[in-house]
């Protein structure tokens, strides 16, 4: 067995950017995150990366742009407010299909809000945040081990794809420690990027926009980005499932909230009561067909998040529509207990 | 037979959309021309900005990123990091740069970025239909000042050139007017010097063109030569606010 470190969330991650190959962090201060640019700011340097701590989480992003136009993987890292500021630059490089990763280390909010754990930034994550038409890849770690390797996934899938990816943790996920292999399990996928501005020597000019006016254009784009999401929801799916064969009942939660669920499944499942668990791991793409069809063996499903009911909508979508979606989520900071979970569970039997 | 006048190797033949009288293609030519000059045409980037300026893209035979509105700073940023061997250029309109994008060049300038911006200072918004700009002179009618700038309510207008020549990092800033042919030359001169500047690894250059909006002006495109000569330079004196002569900042 392969050595294991304990380590922090936050920490995990940035280790597992720079063995994902990201030489360029570009990021301004917000807690829970700081572990991560501070931990590029010393060891970038020491490899021959690139650490700046920008102006601005505008700046950030656009810096981000930059360097992953010029075919490096680059990411930046963030919370709530501060992802916010980054939307119009991520809007840019889906539009312009330059891969690149985005962290949220989330906090709660609305506005500034507070630095507990929360799961209430789904929907930016997930539905787009910024304007136009467009999706994300989004993972969602639910253990240090998943900060480092889902990291490692995070730049694979962006080049792959030729989008942004975001990882969205609570910050529980950022800032516990647990025991983790930093080392990748699988050698690190690369992918040839003929599309990149490296200036025009020996080829034709390149232009990397996401500006469309001639007629149809645009249209034409959007049909082609939609193509690429239709892809990867075939190809990308990710998931951990739990005592679904024989499950009376299905918990679905990410992140924080899926750990707690765990401790009351086994608890549930003491008392007699077949519970089970779907973790999603791509909040995009989402695993709607999975759910759909756990769903209709299941019946009952318990939606569990950190926030007042976000993933929960693409749950009911997702499932049969003779199957019994109800939640439990707790917004601001509040986490849920497992016997508020086994109590909302045992209501739907 | 010597040939002493030709098509740039870094625009593409095209057609112009730009408007009668407007000297964004005045400056496409010049800075074309430089990076003929200086022969780094094969390694040099531009990254526009938005509003009329972001259609660089259509002109130049040379890569191009297209920014966010008031960001080409910070792309070039990242652009220049991960290519130090690289030209970096952004191309910026006075919406997109000093109004929108002032924490991005301020910062790019202040970390003493390698990388040159050109900055076109037309006093509106062009694309859109001709708004009040920071640089919107005193007095001015535009469609979101009607009434003329008023100070009071408005401010002044602002001057980057001035401002930016202020910041450590900054290796090169002037202001030059492309309004007649002595002035053309004169910004030709500069443009070059900017590029150089990069060449070097002086740190951070800009050179500020005053420019003609005819159409948002609602003048012709003689008047509006005329407008820079008689209205804008007096405001926005020409020359050069700061040359670095040798790496002193070291």
């Amino acid at each position: 067995m392969l050595d294991r470190k304990l380590t922090k969330g936050n920490i995990a991650l940035a280790e597992g950017a720079i063995q994902a190959g990201c030489m360029f962090y570009f990021g301004y201060p917000i807690t829970p995150q700081n572990d991560i640019p501070e931990y590029f700011a010393k060891n970038l340097p020491k490899i021959g990366g690139t650490f700046v701590p920008a102006e601005s989480e505008i700046a950030s992003i656009n810096m981000v742009m930059g360097a992953a136009a010029s075919g490096k993987r680059a990411m930046t890292s963030s919370s709530g407010p501060g992802i916010s500021l980054m939307q119009e630059g991520i809007s840019y490089m889906a539009g312009s299909e330059i891969p690149c990763v985005i962290v949220n280390i989330m906090r709660s909010g609305p506005g500034l809000g507070g630095i507990d754990p929360t799961q209430g930034d789904y929907n930016q994550a997930v539905h787009g945040g910024g304007h136009g038409d467009y999706s994300n890849i989004v993972l969602a770690p639910a253990s240090v081990q998943e900060m480092f390797d889902l990291t490692i996934k995070a730049f694979e899938l962006a080049d792959k794809y030729r989008n942004p990816a975001m990882i969205i943790a609570d910050a529980m996920i950022g800032q516990f420690q647990e025991a983790c292999r930093l080392i990748p399990e699988h050698p690190v996928k690369s992918y040839d990027k003929n599309w990149s501005l490296l200036g025009c020597e020996s080829r034709e000019p390149r232009l990397l926009k996401s500006l469309y006016l001639g007629p149809g254009e645009q249209e034409t784009h959007n049909l082609d980005l939609q193509k690429k999401y239709r892809t990867m929801e075939e190809h990308e799916v990710l998931y951990e499932s739990i005592g679904l064969e024989d499950a009376e009942v299905m918990i679905i939660a990410f992140g924080t909230p899926s750990r707690v669920a765990k401790t009351a499944i086994k608890e549930l499942r003491k008392n007699g009561i077949k519970a089970g668990l779907f973790r999603p791991i791509t909040l995009f793409p989402f695993p709607k067909k999975e759910i759909h069809e756990y769903s209709k063996k299941t019946g009952k499903i318990l939606v569990v998040e950190m926030n007042t009911g976000q993933m929960l909508n693409d749950v009911i979508i997702a499932s049969d529509r003779n199957s019994t979606v109800s939640f439990f989520g707790r917004p601001g900071g509040g986490i849920p207990y497992p016997d508020e979970i086994i109590s909302h569970a045992m209501k739907l039997l | 037979m010597n040939r002493i006048f030709e098509h740039p190797k870094s625009l593409k033949y095209t057609n112009t959309h730009f408007c009668p009288g407007c000297t964004h293609g005045v400056a496409h030519r010049l800075i074309a021309d430089a990076i003929d000059k200086l022969n780094i045409r094969e390694k040099t980037i531009g990254i526009p900005g938005v509003g009329c300026c972001v259609f660089l893209y259509k002109y130049f035979n040379i890569d191009v990123l297209e920014a966010p509105h008031g960001r080409a700073p910070a792309c070039a940023t990242g652009m220049k990091r991960a290519q130090p061997d690289k030209i970096i250029f952004s191309y910026q309109g006075d919406g997109d740069m000093a109004a929108i994008g002032t924490s991005e060049i301020i910062h790019a300038a202040n970390r003493g970025e390698n990388i040159s911006v050109f900055f076109i200072n037309n006093s509106v918004y062009g694309m859109t239909g001709g708004q009040m700009a920071p640089t919107t002179l005193l007095g001015q009618q535009t469609t979101t000042s009607p009434y003329g700038r008023d100070f009071k309510t408005e401010g002044y207008p602002i001057k980057m050139a001035e401002m930016l020549a202020t910041l450590e990092g900054v290796a090169y800033s002037s202001r030059v007017s492309l309004h007649s042919p002595k002035h053309i030359n004169q910004a030709s001169k500069a443009i070059q010097k900017a590029l150089e500047m990069q060449i070097n690894e002086m740190g951070f250059s800009v050179v500020e063109m005053l420019s003609t909006c005819p159409t948002n002006w609602r003048v012709s495109p003689t008047e509006a030569l005329e407008t820079v000569d008689r209205e804008m330079i007096p405001y926005f004196p020409l020359g050069v606010y700061k040359e670095r002569k040798g790496k002193d900042f070291l």
